[in-house]
């Protein structure tokens, strides 16, 4: 689904990151993880267009593409370069992405919010708002349906007129991954989804991701809670001070001894 | 419910509108209510901006007398029909406005604050330094508005004519706001991260609203020209925009009445004051900061109230 190579991300004299190169495959899930501060986040911004990539590339594969993840394709035209695009225009390509802090918006509804999701279906014309034509009608009552059904496939039928200011942390971190989905994305980046929640609402976040990897959307997963990622990761890749130092299943880092030693290290030292 | 709650509001409106002109005894209140009408609908419009996009303009009195001086030197000077003018004037006011939409949005609260001031300043400046087209700062003035040969020669006329134009912005804008556009205006208020991250672009979004409402104060602005029959400097003068984010804050920021109430309120209130003279500013301060303290969301917020009580 998505090739990246050789990016590097230079802030002043350092190098947040530092000829990282990984491959996700499409419909599994692909953790990152790392200490605090190996640039995790750093590297989903420069996936997303936020950051400016400093060298390397990445590549995506193109809708309605059969194929395997073969870095050649990029050569038969079957990938795009993505480098530096911004995210808004990467929606459209089918890439998506949550937020490491919330980033709802709280003086709308619920359903509001999602119906944000859908804004690339919708009708935008400045005049046909303007008269509320039969056209935008149509299409608001269409999406607010499906909108609905998302919000009752998550168990949250019950918050869709609530203001989404007054919901807890919990709900609004789910609201973001259904806003997310109703983009109807190939690829999401999700930026520590379960941060500050507790083991019941981490538990079924993870269930929610492994669910839609399964209907075939790929995923980069940025994650600290290690239980979860070992659980639900089909491939992971490590990185500390910006370097990768090992990639493979989750069994395999585990064992892997420089991701002990410089991540896990700490631990077996106590 | 929403819906025939806006009906309700809107036949309301309306209804005042109709019975309004039977109190008035003179000409003077006639202009007065003109006045306030034409204000609200800029407020209507900068509304859109400050209220429910989140950005700030100290620039749409300037806009708006910029406007009056493109029209009012269109026909004046080159024989242009009244709506030949206006419509040039606007979309001439529209490129420019997205033409500087396009760096001084970028910027974010104290800064887009300066950036618009700026422009202001500068449009302000410049209508009083060229004065061989625009009379300098003694003003000049303005033609009789005339459309395919109608006259707007009386009050009447004209209070039907903003009247009916009121209604129409305050539609068109509540239709918007609620639309999947208007939605995208009011994410952007909240977090600009996340309408991006949906697909929208924000620059551009954040130029279309400052185009409408930069439009919409040009069309009160030109047709506030045509009314009295002269324009100076001063209608596009800082103080001007000033007053015009004032009437906005006062009635209440982010709703569509608000911006409505604040400009009625505020073009009538200095007239009753005038019998102060001296202290008529300082009267007009001092109610604008207890409106301000107690009525955080504006005077629009009283009937809030009233409407919630009632159901």
């Amino acid at each position: 689904m998505l090739v990246v190579r050789e990016l590097t991300k230079v802030f002043g004299g350092v190098r947040a990151v530092d000829d990282l190169s990984f491959n996700v495959k499409s419909g599994t899930i692909h953790s990152i993880i790392g200490p605090n501060g190996a640039g995790k986040t750093t590297l989903i911004n420069m996936i997303t267009g936020i950051y400016k990539v400093t060298s390397g590339e990445i590549y995506l594969k193109k809708e309605g593409v059969s194929s395997g993840d073969d870095i050649e394709e990029i050569v038969h035209g079957k990938r795009e370069n993505i480098t530096n695009k911004p995210i808004h225009s990467l929606v459209h390509k089918g890439v998506c992405r949550t937020f490491q802090h919330l980033e709802i918006c709280s003086s709308m509804s619920a359903l509001e919010n999602i119906l944000l999701g859908f804004h690339r279906f919708l009708n935008k014309n400045f005049f046909l708002s303007c008269i509320n034509s039969k056209k935008i009608k149509e299409d608001e009552k269409r999406y607010k349906d499906e909108a609905l059904e998302l919000l009752k496939l998550f168990g949250l039928e019950g918050i869709a007129d609530k203001e989404a200011g007054s919901l807890p942390y919990g709900v609004l971190k789910k609201l973001e991954i259904i806003r997310a989905l109703a983009t109807k994305p190939r690829l999401i980046l999700l930026d520590e989804p379960v941060a500050g929640l507790n083991p019941k609402e981490t538990a079924e976040i993870s269930s929610i991701i492994r669910e839609v990897a399964d209907s075939g959307i790929s995923i980069i997963l940025v994650e600290h809670d290690m239980k979860m990622v070992m659980q639900i990761s089909d491939e992971i890749t490590v990185v500390n001070f910006g370097k990768k130092i090992a990639s493979g299943t989750p069994k395999e880092v585990a064992n892997n001894e420089e991701v002990i030693k410089a991540y896990l290290g700490t631990k077996h030292e106590r | 419910m929403e819906k025939i709650k806006n009906i309700k509001d809107i036949l309301f409106l309306t209804a005042i509108l109709l019975i309004l002109p039977l109190f008035f005894k003179n000409d003077f209140q006639y202009e007065i209510a003109i006045l306030s009408i034409l204000n609200a609908i800029i407020c209507i419009g900068l509304n859109l901006l400050i209220g429910y996009a989140g950005q700030i303009s100290l620039g749409h009195g300037a806009f708006a007398g910029l406007g009056a001086y493109i029209s009012a030197i269109l026909v004046g000077n080159y024989g242009v029909s009244a709506p030949l003018a206006l419509l040039i004037s606007l979309t001439f006011i529209a490129i420019f406005a997205f033409v500087i939409s396009k760096p001084i949005l970028k910027l974010e609260g104290h800064y887009l604050a300066m950036a618009t001031l700026g422009v202001g300043v500068i449009i302000y400046i410049a209508l009083n330094a060229e004065s061989e087209i625009t009379g300098g700062p003694d003003g000049m003035g303005v033609e009789i508005f005339k459309v395919f040969g109608y006259e707007f020669d009386t009050n009447i006329k004209w209070y039907v004519l903003v009247s009916v134009l009121l209604l129409i912005s305050i539609i068109a804008i509540k239709n918007l706001i609620n639309s999947p556009f208007g939605r995208v205006l009011r994410g952007i208020h909240d977090s600009t991260s996340a309408v991006s991250s949906v697909g929208a672009d924000v620059s551009r979004y954040k130029s279309y609203v400052f185009v409408i409402s930069v439009v919409i104060a040009a069309l009160a602005g030109s047709l506030y020209g045509f009314f009295s029959g002269f324009i100076s400097p001063s209608e596009a003068s800082f103080n001007r925009s000033i007053e015009l984010v004032v009437m906005v804050v006062f009635g209440g920021i982010g709703r569509i009445y608000g911006g409505l109430i604040g400009a009625v309120i505020l073009t009538i209130l200095p007239q009753f004051l005038t019998s102060f003279e001296d202290y008529q500013t300082l009267i007009y301060g001092v109610i604008i900061i207890f409106v301000m303290m107690f009525m955080p969301k504006g005077v629009v917020s009283l009937f809030d109230r009233r409407s919630s009580a009632g159901s």
